[in-house]
């Protein structure tokens, strides 16, 4: 953490009394921070594909908010899933996301992600950082954080357009359908991934 | 004349619906769209084998050159779209960038423009077409070519209009950035092969995925992104309300 951030952290965490519902932008760019030296950090590391997806899955669950993610990618079926099938979907969920967006990470070997910026959009932060990869146009990574989990935390990220949250949520929604909304088949399958 | 044809082209689609919220699709030939979809995976799966070899097979060094060619070679069509749609910044900075590598970069097998910041700035006629307010019609998926809008494939019409390259480059060179084009496009076939893979043959319902990502991702290159498409989780925790 360098020192601007330390002064806006410091003034963001004077004024949080009066600033209600958003999380601080320098909050939500010091996680984004954060987040982006350890993905640089893995990207840079010349480790075996299983290596890497552990150390997502480790990332996912320090900066993201899976169960939000994880609830939202399920949709309405998630209203009638009683407290036990909702937290066997979100563990198998955590595995299939850091699984799935592990093995895609490992095209940015060689390559390098940098914060560009922040800026507050409606109840959250969005947080731009560019992914450089060599003989290729950079492009555009944005990462929306929020502290109403509790904590400040990313739940969603959008690559040039495609946003995580709705590609996943047509996903899930697709395998339950294959499975005829059975959520234990759908966990099963997920767990298969 | 080819301006008329053009303007005809741009009149005739500019009924074509707007994008509706959150990445929807207008996708009234689905059915057959499927179909399309069913053969192209399976030309896919001959081409580039069956999806399950991970890693580039093509050397980054060779695949590098001819991507920068095939790119470097596009730039004076991008230019007369940057220029259609008066965005001059662009203009200029992809007319540098062609210049410098067109020379430096060894007619374009290099790309020293990267070196120094100044990247490509996209443009095609599709584009143009929607900075004019053309909306993006039908979603369809061609066969061979892939996902396409309507504005796309109107764009792609226009783009052999106005792209000025054939009326200075020799016949040979023409030539060369077409074989060029074409390469660079299993090159590029080959360096996203992962995420290719993953989303054309690990997804359950794969034309799905790839509809939802095309159009994202083509709205988001077009600057055509509606703010409002943003999903908030925690104001609908279920995305149903």
């Amino acid at each position: 953490m360098n020192r601007r951030h330390m002064i806006a952290l410091t003034s963001s965490a004077l004024a949080a009394p009066t600033m209600s519902v958003a999380v601080p932008t320098a909050t939500a760019q010091t996680l984004v921070d954060g987040l982006v030296a350890e993905v640089n950090d893995v990207i840079a590391a010349n480790m075996s594909e299983a290596a890497m997806i552990n150390r997502f899955a480790a990332i996912f669950d320090r900066y993201s908010d899976v169960p939000t993610i994880a609830r939202y990618c399920l949709g309405v079926d998630a209203r009638r899933a009683s407290a036990a099938e909702l937290r066997a979907y979100t563990a198998a969920f955590r595995d299939y996301i850091a699984g799935k967006y592990g093995r895609r990470f490992q095209e940015f070997v060689g390559g390098q992600i940098i914060v560009v910026g922040a800026k507050p959009v409606k109840e959250w932060v969005e947080v731009e950082t560019s992914v450089r990869l060599r003989g290729r146009n950079p492009f555009q990574m944005d990462w929306h954080v929020s502290d109403r989990s509790g904590r400040p935390a990313f739940f969603n990220f959008i690559i040039e357009g495609v946003n995580m949250l709705l590609t996943e949520r047509a996903e899930i929604g697709a395998m339950l359908d294959k499975r005829r909304g059975n959520l234990s088949a759908l966990i099963e399958d997920m767990k298969a991934i | 004349m080819k301006t008329v044809a053009i303007l005809c082209l741009a009149f005739s689609l500019s009924a074509c619906a707007a994008p509706g919220p959150n990445a929807s699709a207008d996708d009234p030939y689905e059915a057959h769209n499927r179909q399309v979809h069913a053969s192209n995976k399976a030309l896919d799966q001959a081409l580039s084998g069956d999806g399950n070899d991970s890693g580039r097979s093509i050397p980054p060094a060779i695949g590098d050159g001819i991507v920068n060619f095939a790119d470097n070679v596009s730039l004076p069509g991008m230019v007369a779209n940057n220029l259609l749609q008066l965005d001059l910044a662009a203009a200029l900075s992809n007319t540098t960038r062609f210049i410098l590598n067109s020379t430096l970069g060894l007619g374009g097998i290099l790309d020293p423009a990267d070196d120094i910041g100044l990247f490509e700035d996209e443009a095609d006629f599709a584009q143009t077409l929607a900075v004019w307010g053309v909306g993006e019609g039908a979603y369809l998926e061609l066969p061979v070519i892939g996902p396409q809008t309507q504005r796309d494939v109107a764009g792609r019409i226009g783009d052999f209009f106005v792209d000025p390259f054939g009326k200075f480059a020799s016949d040979e060179l023409v030539w060369a950035a077409r074989i060029a084009n074409l390469a660079s496009k299993s090159v590029k076939r080959d360096q996203f092969s992962a995420t290719i893979d993953s989303v054309l043959y690990d997804s359950a319902d794969s034309y799905e995925q790839q509809r939802l990502i095309y159009l994202q991702n083509r709205r988001f290159e077009l600057g055509v992104t509606n703010a409002d498409d943003a999903v908030d989780p925690y104001a609908d925790l279920y995305g149903d309300e």
